[in-house]
Order: structure tokens, then C-alpha cells, then sequence
């Protein structure tokens, strides 16, 4: 169960918006930027404030691949698999951050809930690749030893 | 407020005039590669040097600028193009302007002691290339050998202040348009522009336009496209962060022209710089009465809405994109009817790519006369390309339709990285094609390149080299349009799921010849019967590599080799006999017991039980184990 704060909070997003359909998207654009994932209780809520059904909302909630029901860690890091990165050797830098965080292909979040990572098909900064982004940062020239040493850095920041 | 053309015009004098008071302008590149590499400190040191410094001004203050002191501009600017040397900073001095590359926090200073304040120049910071400094960026090779068009703007001046666009004639052409051209005589001159679908389908977009205004439903809108997925393309995202003000208003001269009221610009999750500065944008236009109801006093009202996507690539697929506004499912319809009869909320809708919005204002401006004066005859203007991969000069690029690869790649791009050999070069992402060697001299442009098995398609770039697998290529492109697959008819969904498990277990060693002719039926298969253009266009990677790496194929399935020694299962790691000390530190690292030997003896490695893992390889202190293809 979500606190009441949850759904203040979605109650401030949803006034943003018209109440219909179209709003959708944004309105969970929104909640996933405030918790970092897409609460199912806040989905089922918002389909409900909006009038539309919950299946509509669930089914575009899953079609789009930045929707997640699944809380990630604080650190979301997305590592480009572009092309340009791709043949930079950008899969050295995901194996070494699996490596070093105990992930996978199947597990994305680290148990404490620091790290997320991911891959992503551009970044749009082919020029400087291969490239990942932390959050909203996005980081130029990858190398495994850089990629971990910024594991250290943010490690730095937690403790 | 500018409520009227007068008010239009004394505005824009009044800009140009504050833009010719500023001394010196300190041109920061805010590209997104840029800012990657850290221009925003940057940016943030010269503000705070130029404030602390007494006689100096920051920023139009007309009223605070005594006769002693200077006016020193501090901006942001649009992507400067040579994204691999940023960050990016120009020092602008009147006409002069000096381009610095790979500058550093500590090198602030310095540049705003010698060369702001001072009049020298660092040649430290100065392009060089073949013992030659460069100072202006336009001698820069990599610059002087484009034609500018679309980002004609980018790196010139602050590409987040109306002001500056309008002092660089921003809006003379919606001026244009609205003052002394009918809405037919607008379509009628981009018809004759020859201007095509930057987007990469190369439709006319006169004869789009003219379709949208011929429908009876008085409702139209325009939507702008700038779900830019192809993985290696950032062109679209640079224009809309470099200079948003221009798409926006070839989006405003469209609607003008189709009579509509609404436009919606549809912009990639991973852009989120292009969404922060399109809405700094609108917000301005707005607030200056430019964007909203009656635009310049006239009865053409406008207003436009942001939509960020959410990570879908089939999005960038008109029907799948106008779904996703109206908040479903992003997933293709069947056409008819095309969207410009029922498009977005089934109204007739004016569907462009970004980089085709921004080629309007100049057109409309200059003429089409102008336009079809560049280009070839079938694709007359620009195209904008993101150069990457293995070249010397990565980054963003503007040339001529026609223009050779060899020109693009060797002149533009300064050759292959140092000591790499050119293999290859993909366009067009996942729905284009590799072209090679024997392509380097034919003219790019739409027509031109479908020949070939390829398309222009937005304009990634990617250049490969002898260490790119073609086989893991293809591999590469097919994984990413089966995962893009929106699901909704078989032959997309099942067949690429097909083909990428014929790829996989080709470079897995598992290949068998009549791989290739499946590989080569389901592509077929494919390109005639899916719904839209991500799935007809999925085989074309395969397809191509097929047809001009077929050795490479035939390496992985026959030999069980890969020649570029890329693919993992196809590895054969050896000891170097003449290397070996026999210390059998490999042996001890080596996670299958593959690796057996007597000390001081060269050790050997099994092929049969080695997993490949590369453990002994890392560890070797003598380099004595290498990977034979």
C-alpha cells in the first residue's frame, strides 16, 4: 500500500493536464520522474481521475519501454549500445558494470537500490562515443576502467 | 508584446543594434556532446570572470554601460559541429571570430586575460592540422567543405534568445509568407522547391501540404517529428537544441499554409536538452505575443505543444506517432488513409521531419529558385549528417544532396581514425544499407542510394573499419528492430524474431549454409508484407551485407571463423610459444582448466574445452596469448 502522500502527489500531476486520454503519457511521464518508477497503484488511480479504463492504461503503460513497474536504483546508468558506440566497443563497458555490480541481462537494479543499469539505443552523442548516461548526465569516451571509476565516484557520494 | 508587423520590424532593428553594441561574445557550444565534456563549467567561469572584471559589462544592460566600459556576451550555443574536439568556445570580435577547441576550465582564464581582453590568440587551443594552425572556424576543413543550410545558425549566436534570432533575421520569412504570399502561393513555392522528406522516406513536401489543404475538414494540425531513434543519428536532436526557433517557425509558415491552429512536436525520451529548449522557446514566442491567437494582428492563430516520447522507435512511423499523442499505444494502422486525409485525431494533418520544417523559412525567403540551385535534380538542398564510427573527424555535418562518400568521409571527415582501413560505411540505421569501397565516388541522394540496398534515411553515418564484424553488424540491427517491433503484424514480429536467431547462431558457430537462403526468403518475406516502414525496411542491413560481405558469412558458417575477430564463439585464443616464459599464471586463472603446460616450458590452450572468456589473455604479463581469427 502507497501512503496518502502518493496520491497528493499525483493529484498535483494530474492537474497539470487535461483530464482525458491524451494525457496519459505525460501524466505518467511525470509520476516516473517523482518516483523513479510507475507505481501500479498510481496507474490504476490515474485511469480512474482521467476516465479511461485500467486496461487501456495498462496496456500503453507496457507498450512503451520507459514505463517501469519496477523500482530502480538512485543511480540509473544507461549505457548506448548505438551503432556508433557499438563499433566504439561500448560492450566491454556494460560487461564491466555487470561485472562490478552483480547485474545482468535479467537483473537490472542492485539489491541495495543504487544502481539501475541499462542499455539504450542512442544518446545523441555519437560523436564522443561510446557514451552512457547517469541520470541525466551523460558521460563522453567509455572505457571499462572509466565506467568503474565512476562506480567508485558515486559510491563516494553515497557513503 | 508585437502585436503588428511594425512592431515585428522595430524589434528586430532593435536587436541587431544591441547585438553590434557587444565588443567581444564568448560563443560557448551547448551541443549535447559538448556539454558531455563539461562546456557548461565553462560557460559558468566566463560568466563569473566577466562580472568580476570592473570594466566590464555582461549582457545588454543599454542603460549601466558607461563610455569606459565594454560589453562582453557570454552564450550558449547550438551544436559547433566538430563534437569530438569540444568543448567547443569561439571568441567573437566584431567580424573576427577565433574558434578554440578542447577547452578546459583551467584554460579560462587565460583565454579571457589574452585573448577577450587582450588581443592575442593561444595557439595551444587552435585547430591544427598538417602543421597548419587554424583560427577562424571557417577555414577548418571539416568546416569550409559543407554548405550550411539547416545549421547555418548552430554556433553562431545564443540559441536560446528570441532577440538574437530575430537581429539574424528570424521570421522575415513567416513575415514573408503571411504579408505577401497567399496560402496557396506558399505551398505552390515549396512544391517547386523540390524540397523532400528530410526524415528519410523523401516524400515531396509540397505535395504533402497541398494534399492537407485540399481536404473539406476545416481541422488541421502539424506535427513535427523528432522521434529521431536510429541508433548513430543525431542531427534532428541538434537542430531542435541549436536552433529551435527556426524549426518552429517552419512549422508556423505550414500551418499558415494549411490553415491550422494546432502543432505538436513530438520529441525523443533521451533528448531531454531539445525539450527544455523547444519549450524555452515557445514560452518566449508566447509571451511576445509571436505564438497564440492572432499572430501579427492577422487571423492566423497558433499554438504548439510538446510531447516527449517514451522510448518506442516505431513512434517515428507517422500513424504510430500520432497514436502515441493521442495517448495509445504507439503501433502503425493501415493505410489509406494516409495521414494527410486522417492523421492525428483523424484530422488531415501536415506530418514533417525537423530538419524539413528548418529547411523552410530559408526557402520561402530565398525562393526555390535558390534551392533547386543546390543539390541534385531529384533531391535539390542540404542534408544534414551525423558522422561517426571510425572516423578522424566525427561530428555533425552539413552538405550538398549529390555529394560523394569520398568527399563526405575523406574531406569532411579527415579519413579513417589513424591506421584504421575503411571497410564500410552504414546509413540510414536499421533500415539502411553498408555501402563500400566500390560506392565511395557515387553522388548521395535519395534516389541514388536505393541501388545500392541502402537508403540516405535521416543521415546516421557510421563508418567502420577492418575490426567491424559485418555478420555481428547485421546481428546488431536485427536485435534492435526485434526488439523495436511493435508486435502488431506477424511478418515484422515473427519474422525479424527468425531472422535474429539465424544471425545469432551464425556468429555462434552454429551457421549452416542453407542459413543463408532462409535468412534471405524471410527477408523478402518481410520487405513485402509488413505493415509499415520499420518492418519492411528490418531486412535491409541483412540483405545488404549479404550481398557485399558474403565472404564474411561464408567465413562464420564454413571456416567456423570470424576475420575480424570480433565474435566471441568463433575466437581461437593460442600461445605465442616464442613469448612464453612458462610462468602458468594463465593456467591458474583459466576458469575450465584449458591451459596445461610444464614450468618455464610454453604452456598450450585446448580449443576444445576453452570457453573463450579471455581470463588468460588479460592476465598474461608477457603478452604471449593472442587471438587468432
Amino acid at each position: 500500500m502507497l501512503d496518502e502522500s502518493y496520491y497528493r502527489k499525483t493529484d498535483e500531476i494530474i492537474s497539470r493536464y487535461v483530464r482525458d486520454a491524451r494525457s496519459l503519457i505525460p501524466i505518467m511521464q511525470d509520476i516516473q520522474a517523482q518516483y523513479r518508477y510507475l507505481p501500479g497503484e498510481l496507474l490504476s488511480y490515474v485511469a480512474k481521475e482521467i476516465g479511461i479504463t485500467e486496461a487501456k492504461a495498462y496496456s500503453v503503460a507496457t507498450f512503451y519501454e520507459n514505463f517501469s513497474f519496477e523500482a530502480k536504483g538512485k543511480y540509473v546508468i544507461k549505457v548506448c549500445d548505438g551503432t556508433a558506440c557499438h563499433v566504439r566497443h561500448s560492450t566491454p563497458v556494460l560487461e564491466a558494470l555487470w561485472k562490478e555490480l552483480g547485474l545482468s541481462k535479467k537483473k537490472h537494479t542492485t539489491d541495495d537500490m543504487m544502481f539501475t543499469v541499462e542499455t539504450v539505443s542512442c544518446l545523441g552523442a555519437c560523436g564522443l562515443a561510446p557514451t552512457m548516461m547517469v541520470n541525466e548526465t551523460v558521460y563522453p569516451s567509455m572505457t571499462p576502467e572509466k565506467a568503474l571509476a565512476l562506480i567508485a565516484q558515486l559510491r563516494g557520494e553515497i557513503l | 508584446m508585437i502585436k503588428t508587423v511594425e512592431e515585428l520590424n522595430q524589434t528586430r532593428l532593435r536587436a541587431k543594434e544591441e547585438l553590434n553594441r557587444y565588443d567581444c561574445r564568448i560563443l560557448v557550444c551547448s551541443g549535447t556532446g559538448c556539454i558531455a565534456t563539461g562546456s557548461n563549467e565553462i560557460y559558468k567561469i566566463f560568466r563569473e570572470l566577466v562580472k568580476e572584471e570592473p570594466n566590464i559589462v555582461l549582457e545588454f544592460a543599454p542603460h549601466d554601460k558607461a563610455e569606459h566600459q565594454r560589453l562582453v556576451g557570454v552564450k550558449k550555443t547550438g551544436c559547433q559541429g566538430f563534437c569530438e574536439l569540444g568543448p567547443l568556445v569561439r571568441i567573437q570580435k566584431k567580424d573576427k571570430i577565433i574558434q578554440y577547441i578542447k577547452v578546459q576550465p583551467e584554460d579560462c582564464d587565460e583565454i579571457f586575460q589574452r585573448t577577450v581582453l587582450g588581443d592575442e590568440i593561444l595557439e595551444r587551443l587552435l585547430y591544427k592540422k598538417n602543421k597548419r594552425h587554424y583560427i577562424s572556424p571557417d577555414e577548418i576543413p571539416f568546416i569550409a567543405k559543407q554548405t550550411r543550410i539547416v545549421l547555418e545558425n548552430c554556433g553562431k549566436f545564443d540559441s536560446e534568445s528570441l532577440d538574437e534570432y530575430l537581429a539574424s533575421g528570424g521570421f522575415q520569412a513567416l513575415q514573408k509568407a503571411m504579408l505577401t504570399m497567399s496560402r496557396d502561393e506558399v505551398i505552390e513555392e515549396i512544391d517547386r522547391s523540390g524540397l523532400r522528406g528530410r526524415g528519410g522516406g523523401g516524400f515531396p513536401t509540397g505535395r504533402k501540404w497541398k494534399q492537407v489543404a485540399r481536404q473539406k475538414e476545416p481541422v488541421r494540425y502539424v506535427v513535427c517529428n523528432g522521434d529521431e531513434g536510429d541508433p548513430g543519428a543525431f542531427m534532428d536532436g541538434s537542430v531542435m537544441e541549436g536552433d529551435p526557433f527556426k524549426l518552429i517557425e517552419g512549422m508556423m509558415i505550414a500551418a499558415y499554409a494549411v490553415r491550422a491552429e494546432n502543432g505538436y512536436i513530438y520529441v525523443r525520451a533521451e533528448y531531454p536538452m531539445s525539450v527544455s529548449r523547444l519549450r524555452g522557446a515557445i514560452a518566449q514566442l508566447e509571451d511576445r505575443g509571436l505564438l497564440g491567437e492572432n499572430i501579427l494582428g492577422s487571423d492566423f492563430s497558433f499554438h504548439l505543444h510538446i510531447n516527449r516520447g517514451a522510448g518506442a522507435f516505431v513512434c517515428g512511423e507517422g500513424s504510430a506517432l500520432t497514436a502515441s499523442i493521442e495517448g495509445n499505444r504507439g503501433m502503425p494502422r493501415v493505410k489509406p488513409p494516409r495521414t494527410v486525409e486522417k492523421g492525428l485525431w483523424e484530422k488531415p494533418t501536415v506530418l514533417n521531419n525537423v530538419e524539413t520544417f528548418a529547411n523552410v523559412p530559408k526557402i520561402i525567403l530565398e525562393g526555390a529558385q535558390w534551392f533547386r540551385s543546390i543539390g541534385t535534380q531529384g533531391s535539390p538542398g542540404c542534408k544534414t549528417f551525423s558522422l561517426t564510427g571510425a572516423i578522424e573527424n566525427t561530428g555533425l555535418i552539413e552538405v550538398p544532396m549529390g555529394t560523394t562518400l569520398r568527399q563526405i568521409i575523406f574531406d569532411i571527415g579527415g579519413g579513417l581514425k589513424a591506421g584504421a582501413q575503411f571497410k564500410a560505411v552504414q546509413i540510414g540505421g536499421p533500415s539502411g544499407g553498408c555501402l563500400t569501397e566500390k560506392h565511395l565516388d557515387e553522388p548521395l541522394d535519395f534516389d541514388s542510394v536505393k541501388k545500392f540496398n541502402a537508403i540516405v534515411g535521416s543521415g546516421g553515418m557510421v563508418v567502420m573499419d577492418e575490426h567491424t564484424c559485418m555478420v555481428e553488424v547485421a546481428r546488431f540491427f536485427m536485435s534492435f528492430t526485434q526488439r523495436e517491433s511493435c508486435g502488431k503484424c506477424v511478418p515484422c514480429r515473427e519474422g525479424t524474431k527468425r531472422m535474429l536467431d539465424i544471425l545469432e547462431r551464425i556468429v555462434g558457430g552454429q551457421g549452416k549454409m542453407e542459413d543463408l537462403d532462409t535468412l534471405e526468403e524471410l527477408a523478402n518475406m518481410i520487405q513485402t508484407m509488413a505493415l509499415c516502414g520499420l518492418g519492411k525496411s528490418a531486412p535491409l542491413p541483412v540483405l545488404s551485407t549479404l550481398n557485399t560481405f558474403r565472404e564474411e558469412y561464408l567465413s562464420h558458417i564454413v571456416d567456423k571463423k570470424c576475420p575480424a575477430k570480433i565474435c566471441t564463439a568463433l575466437r581461437r585464443y593460442v600461445i605465442n610459444p616464442a613469448l612464453c616464459k612458462g610462468c602458468s599464471k594463465c593456467a591458474k586463472f583459466c576458469p575450465v582448466n584449458a591451459i596445461s603446460g610444464t614450468v618455464k616450458h610454453p604452456y598450450s590452450i585446448n580449443p576444445v574445452t576453452c570457453i573463450k572468456c579471455g581470463a588468460c589473455k588479460e592476465n598474461c604479463a608477457f603478452d604471449a596469448i593472442y587471438i587468432d581469427a
